[in-house]
């Protein structure tokens, strides 16, 4: 089944690597932490690790104060906080009844780190009235920006 | 005294698109029941009908959550900010697996673990 949605969240493999490195230092507990954007686009621009308040393998409550400074730390930058992340430790990357039952806002996205498998893997989903439907996941590569050890000014191909 | 009221995102729609209203009040309480009398469609969002806290939101005085001050008792002065947040919670819940629908869906991120080794 295609997902209903046609937009897609874009994320850098760094912010990716961000979120699930929490994750996994979270295990065995659930990890969790909210994603901010520029206002109306599914850009991540910023990624905010927070403390899970319920200090649970099951269930997660992004820790209120963390909230607060991640909502005006996006608000600063002119971003808005438009997600909310969290790790399922062994179970599969989709939203349980407990996270479509709680879902807040319809304009979210809900991104599942799955830490079943050897290999984490990572969805994220719209939760609208209840139903929920699968965005894909872009994921921009790191683009080297300097030349390795190189210094300021000095062409990278230029031959050793 | 004049407050500060801050509105998350989900709820600027029933306060005519803003994210701050101002309003007069002695307690966080009076704040937002100041809040639902100006914005009528707020009514409900924030406190239930018994006038209690919704358990979905999350409300700080400044930097603290006022379920750590004195609650909807919590006073306030002038310049005072009273935030607004959802509870944002879940999990995959308290029994056994969560329900995948079975959709594999369009190919996601699979991250190499960092200490994967493979022979």
């Amino acid at each position: 089944m295609a997902p209903t949605s046609t937009e897609a969240l874009l994320i850098s493999r760094r912010h990716l690597d961000e979120m699930v490195a929490h994750c996994l230092a979270a295990y065995p507990e659930e990890g969790c932490g909210l994603i901010a954007t520029p206002p109306g686009l599914a850009l991540v621009e910023r990624c905010y690790p927070t403390r899970n308040a319920a200090g649970s393998a099951r269930l997660y409550t992004v820790h209120p104060l963390d909230h607060l400074r991640a909502d005006r730390d996006a608000e600063t930058a002119g971003l808005v906080i438009a997600g909310v992340f969290h790790s399922h430790t062994h179970t599969d990357p989709y939203p349980s009844p407990t996270d479509v039952g709680q879902a807040p806002d319809p304009t979210w996205h809900y991104v599942l780190v799955s830490l079943r498998h050897d290999l984490p893997s990572v969805r994220s989903y719209r939760i609208v009235e209840g139903g929920v439907s699968e965005e894909p996941v872009l994921v921009e590569e790191e683009r080297p920006a300097v030349p390795p050890s190189g210094t300021p000014g000095r062409r990278a191909d230029r031959a050793g | 005294m004049a407050v500060e009221v801050r509105l998350p995102t989900l709820l600027r729609g029933a306060a005519g698109g803003q994210s701050v209203v101002e309003v007069d009040a002695s307690t966080v309480g009076e704040a937002l029941q100041a809040l639902a009398v100006a914005h009528p469609a707020l009514s409900g969002q924030v406190l239930t009908d018994d006038g209690s806290l919704h358990r979905f939101v999350n409300v700080y005085l400044n930097d603290d959550d006022v379920r750590y001050l004195d609650k909807l008792e919590t006073k306030v002065v002038s310049g005072d900010v009273v935030s607004i947040l959802p509870a944002v919670a879940g999990g995959c819940g308290g029994r056994g697996d969560a329900v995948f629908d079975g959709a594999p869906a369009a190919p996601t991120a699979v991250l190499a673990s960092p200490r994967r080794r493979r022979r």
